[in-house]
């Protein structure tokens, strides 16, 4: 498990070092979902690229969810559902039967729509995936990481005083900023929201917008949400979706000014959705 | 909740009659609804109640019994055969031990020609086995050989329950003094009383029991004179004509006290004869019977006395058999449903594997009885009557009901705990095992100890498998012969004397102190490991 995580800092580095900012990080070619019979999603093909936030838009049930979970294949947690095609993320497909889900979900990182954190301290809530997957030698080296998580996550302050304090005695907000300190904590290099904001009040959100708008200098993000407004606000890219399928992807201010589809245009500017 | 019905006079547009007319009916149907529900919890709380206070009120007696107090003097020549000082040979000399205390009580109240029914209603005052304590004691105080004790020995169960209101009604009347006495010890005594007693009590006594007499005997009347015990053989105008009992052998004297003890049943009809109630009242008038605290019902094995039977062997036989059961049936139970409920594929397989779980949890328990007793002991040879068995029986019968509140606490615990996990990069089994079993945790421990608690009154299936065996001794291990609660409960229920009535009160209350402690243990381990959320 080192191994992997040692060469993502390695790669992460020399992408750094070449100053590649527009740089595809994860590659899906023409996937197809499947619940049972059902098909969700319908040959959907996009790039996403690395350090920049992409959102994902659409109306409800158009497969947001479904193709995010794709990324970090969640969905194979879900027995009816079945996912066909590639998605290439630094050069290999990670729908390889050789990939283990487990090794890439410590690279693809995922927050959920609910705050979830464990029934357990802040402090264990952030050490746990560090401790999983032995990325710190000794206690000192994961007090370290629970710092830089959480400070990268805009919480320390709030929390530093009381890490022994149970995740789920915080606040709606900050528990949603707890679970990405922890999806940080084990060094991902890409990390999936779906709609992180829709169970917190506009402050609440306006933190969390802004920590995306810090944390996309680091990390390839991709935000699934419902508010357009939030679309614009943090993301680079943004991908509309309708009924299973890719209706348009690009960049953001082209996509909210000049929409190529009518079926955008129709979604941005409130006609169905 | 009930808002106040609105004011006709005042109701405003939106207040329409129908609607009115609506809320008074839904309080009504609310009202009902609420009266219901306190009727269903008083009959609960009341058929609890009762019971409590039936079983209590019987068992009660039995946790109290009578003793016999005797000063005396262990001769080595009678409690140390042959002169020896081996602690064993000394615990095992019972009925050295016997005899002298049987001899010293026909000292005391037999004359030397006494006949042998006589004296075995004297000896019938403890049982043979009644002495075990004091020969035990001895041995292991050896120097206690030769020297005076008071020693205490329980009193036979019959003895015990008339000294506990029981075996007969009566009624102790006081008749003032003597005021003249004739004739003989030997041939009959006359007695009159001093003029001007009441002796309306008397009769109205022996005319009440008269009448309650189902077979038309006459109830019998004991007179007391001093230390020495009458019964009554005529009544004529001014006299009452007596024969000697038990006691001094002394004719009374006037102006001596003088009482009476008028018992409803005649002495056919009773197991106690009158002799025997006339030597328990002296003995106790001497203050040689004390009451004392039943330890027999918690250091005894089983017994065919009443009053030497104890739980012991039962307290332990049915530990062990607990033991077994939760090594079988809780681990075993949490896996399976850990299995079923996180990791099987939902398909027709894992479906009809529940569905037969689910029937396994009703099949009657004396089906698994049979179970065991054609698998374990007829096909694996395993020991008939033994806690290992009753132990394999009682855990597969309490398995699916593990299994079934296992998945219960299981489905309970939130996805979004196992989605959070998976999305940090724990594997399944990591996320089952450090996040979701420990929330599941507090259910599970509580439905594997009701689970536990129902295996601790399960009867019938240990029954077949022989668990009703008669055991006097302690079982050492779970592969010795050995008894549970719920059958000694059986057992002693069926014992055809009256004591074993208490008996089987107090051993019930035995098995309810067990259930309350195991589910004692159930909130307390609960709320150890809610408090770690
Ligand atoms: N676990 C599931 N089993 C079966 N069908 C599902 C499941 N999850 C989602 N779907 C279906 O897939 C489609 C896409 O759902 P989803 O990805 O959740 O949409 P979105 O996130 O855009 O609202 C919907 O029609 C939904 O009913
Ligand atoms: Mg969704």
């Amino acid at each position: 498990m080192d191994g992997n995580v040692e060469d993502f800092v390695e790669t992460a580095r020399n992408k750094q070092a070449l100053n590649m900012a527009e740089m595809t990080k994860v590659d899906c070619r023409h996937i197809d979902v499947f619940y049972d019979e059902k098909q969700a999603i319908y040959d959907i093909s996009m790039e996403i690229q690395d350090r920049a936030v992409t959102a994902f838009i659409g109306p409800s049930g158009c497969g947001k969810s479904t193709f995010l979970r794709c990324i970090n294949r969640m969905n194979d947690t879900i027995e009816s559902a079945s996912v066909k095609g590639q998605i290439i993320m630094d050069g290999a497909d990670i729908n390889d039967p050789s990939i283990d889900p487990v090794l890439l979900r410590s690279r693809v990182g995922m927050v959920f729509q609910k705050p979830n954190p464990f029934p357990k301290s802040i402090y264990d809530n952030i050490a746990y995936g560090p401790r999983i997957h032995g990325l710190a030698a000794g206690k000192s080296e994961l007090d370290e990481i629970v710092e830089s998580s959480l400070r990268k996550a805009g919480l320390w302050e709030e929390v530093k005083d009381r890490l022994a304090a149970p995740g789920t005695s915080l606040s709606g907000g900050q528990q949603q900023r707890l679970c990405i300190a922890r999806a940080i904590a084990v060094s991902p290099e890409v990390i999936l929201m779906d709609e992180p904001c829709s169970a917190l009040d506009p402050i609440a959100t306006a933190r969390i917008e802004e920590l995306i708008d810090e944390l996309r200098e680091r990390y390839c993000i991709v935000i699934v949400t419902h508010s357009m407004q939030q679309a614009a606000r943090v993301s680079q890219r943004t991908a509309f979706f309708h009924l299973g399928k890719l209706v348009e992807y690009g960049d953001t201010e082209r996509i909210f000014t000049n929409p190529e589809d009518s079926r955008t245009q129709d979604y941005i500017t409130g006609r169905f959705g | 909740m009930n808002s106040p019905a609105p004011n006709p006079e005042t109701k405003g547009t939106f207040v329409t009659d129908a609607a009115l007319k609506r809320l008074k009916k839904r309080h009504a149907a609310e009202t009902r609804f609420k009266f219901y529900g306190q009727f269903a919890i008083a009959i609960a709380v009341l058929a609890l109640i009762a019971l409590l206070v039936s079983i209590i009120s019987q068992a009660s007696s039995a946790f109290q019994r009578n003793m016999l107090v005797f000063d005396i003097t262990l001769n080595a020549e009678d409690v140390a055969p042959n002169g020896t000082d081996d602690p064993d040979a000394i615990a095992r000399n019972v009925s050295g031990f016997n005899l002298l205390l049987q001899d010293s009580l026909r000292d005391q109240f037999l004359p030397e020609d006494a006949d042998a029914s006589e004296t075995r209603q004297l000896f019938g005052l403890f049982t043979r086995l009644a002495v075990l304590p004091v020969a035990k004691k001895t041995a292991a105080h050896v120097d206690m050989v030769g020297t005076q004790q008071t020693v205490s020995v329980a009193l036979a169960d019959d003895i015990d329950l008339y000294l506990k209101g029981g075996v007969t009604e009566r009624k102790s009347i006081d008749l003032g003094q003597v005021a003249s006495a004739r004739g003989a010890i030997g041939d009959g005594i006359y007695v009159s009383l001093a003029p001007g007693t009441d002796t309306s009590a008397l009769a109205e006594a022996i005319g009440g029991f008269q009448e309650q007499s189902l077979d038309d005997s006459a109830p019998t009347t004991l007179i007391g004179i001093g230390n020495t015990w009458y019964s009554v053989t005529g009544f004529s105008s001014n006299e009452i004509a007596l024969a000697y009992l038990a006691g001094a052998r002394v004719a009374p004297d006037p102006s001596q006290g003088i009482r009476a003890l008028v018992l409803a049943q005649a002495e056919a009809n009773r197991t106690v004869s009158d002799r025997q109630i006339a030597w328990t009242m002296l003995l106790k008038d001497e203050g040689r019977i004390r009451k004392a605290f039943n330890s027999t019902l918690f250091t005894n094995a089983d017994s065919t006395y009443p009053e030497l039977a104890g739980t012991a062997a039962a307290i332990v036989g049915s530990l062990l058999t607990m033991l077994v059961t939760a090594l079988l049936a809780i681990p075993v139970g949490i896996f399976a449903a850990v299995y079923l409920e996180e990791f099987a594929p939902k398909n027709r397989m894992t479906d009809l594997i529940e569905v037969n779980i689910n029937n396994l949890a009703a099949v009657p328990s004396i089906v698994f009885g049979l179970l065991g007793a054609a698998v374990f002991i007829n096909f694996f040879g395993m020991p008939r009557s033994v806690p290992l068995v009753g132990g394999l029986v009682l855990g597969l019968l309490v398995l699916p009901t593990v299994i079934i509140a296992s998945r219960a606490a299981l489905k309970s615990v939130p996805p979004s705990i196992r989605t959070a996990a998976l999305g940090v990069g724990a594997s399944k089994t990591q996320s089952v095992f450090h996040h979701v079993l420990p929330l599941a945790a507090p259910g599970i421990l509580t439905g594997s100890i009701i689970g536990m608690a129902r295996a601790l009154g399960e009867t019938a299936p240990l029954l077949l498998i022989g668990m009703v065996a008669f055991v006097a001794e302690v079982p050492d291990g779970p592969t010795d012969e050995s008894t549970v609660l719920p059958v000694l409960i059986y057992k002693w229920s069926t014992g055809a004397e009256r004591a074993w009535e208490p008996q089987t009160a107090a051993a019930i209350i035995v098995l309810l102190v067990f259930l309350v402690l195991m589910n004692l243990i159930a909130i307390i381990l609960r709320r150890r490991f809610e408090r770690r959320w």
